[in-house]
């Protein structure tokens, strides 16, 4: 346990693993196929879902009305299904910055952005970005001035947000793969804003 | 006055982000996969899982990795729904190590 960027060989909770699979298999409540199509499922769940929904909303003004009223149907639209999950989109502008954070554990939209990093559910994010935004988006490299507002979102097991940033100056006249091409992970939880070159 | 539980941490002092990550193992991922066939096919609900999680002591929740929490909270959760039994599990644990050597 001291070491948990290292991943032995077959530790006591690989063990638990490969021992409840096996055993769910022999009773019926899964199959190994069903396993194996779920994780190829979550490979294929990248950010790059996420900046698709953010480039179309910089291009598309209707669909951007459409994502911030009702976001888990605005996902659907580009076929992006959202299970059971209220999606709420929160847009970036020149007076407001979104952030997000769970603070109860790891609530995150991954269908959108797939798995979320280690840090997002540390304890030191989640204690600290709901009190001191500023000085944890400063860490980040992120400095927010100080005219601008700060919101903090707290997700939950129900519903998640999804930061709308802002479409940065000197990419007009981009199309929707480049302008995806530049929404990192990161912008769209509101610890890193696009940038371009 | 209800205190906090010790999973519930927003706004306590705490220490500086460290914007870590790893790419996640198989095993993690098939931990996750599991969570999300049964949750999908009605046999657990995300609230179980969780309830698990927070129920866990304050030093297993600070030291295990979060599929080392999910693998435990999923177990337990079985085990309370009837859908596997601490015996069962016990015999396939010392199966699979054995099988292992």
């Amino acid at each position: 346990m001291s070491d948990r960027g290292t991943y032995q060989p077959f530790t006591y909770y690989q063990l638990m693993e490969t021992s409840l699979r096996e055993l769910l298999v022999e009773k019926g409540l899964v199959t190994d196929e069903q396993v194996n199509a779920e994780v190829a499922a979550m490979r294929a769940r990248q950010p790059e879902r996420g900046a698709r929904v953010v480039a179309k909303a910089w291009i598309d003004d209707a669909f951007r009305q459409r994502l911030l009223k009702n976001g888990t149907a605005a996902c659907e639209e580009l076929g992006l299904e959202i299970p059971a999950l209220r999606l709420v989109v929160v847009e970036n502008t020149p007076q407001v910055h979104n952030a997000i954070v769970c603070t109860l554990c790891s609530c995150y939209p991954r269908v959108l952005l797939g798995i979320p990093p280690d840090w997002y559910k540390s304890r030191n994010y989640r204690s600290r970005m709901v009190r001191e935004p500023r000085a944890v988006l400063a860490e980040f490299g992120l400095r927010i001035p100080e005219a601008v507002q700060i919101r903090v979102h707290d997700s939950t097991a129900d519903m998640r947000y999804l930061v709308l940033p802002m479409r940065p100056q000197g990419t007009e006249g981009w199309d929707e793969a480049r302008l995806a091409g530049i929404v990192t992970r990161d912008s769209m939880i509101g610890v890193a804003v696009p940038t371009i070159g | 006055m209800i205190q906090r539980g010790h999973h519930d941490m927003g706004g306590q002092p705490a220490g500086k982000v460290e914007p870590t990550e790893h790419d996640y193992p198989e095993w993690e991922r098939r931990v996750d996969a599991m969570v999300q066939l049964l949750r999908g096919g009605g046999r657990i609900t995300v609230d179980e899982l969780r309830k698990n999680i927070e129920a866990l002591p304050p030093d297993a929740y600070d030291k295990l990795s979060y599929y080392e929490k999910w693998i435990s909270s999923l177990t337990q959760t079985l085990i309370q729904r009837g859908l596997i039994t601490t015996e069962e599990l016990g015999r396939k644990m010392q199966e699979v190590e054995q099988r292992k050597r």
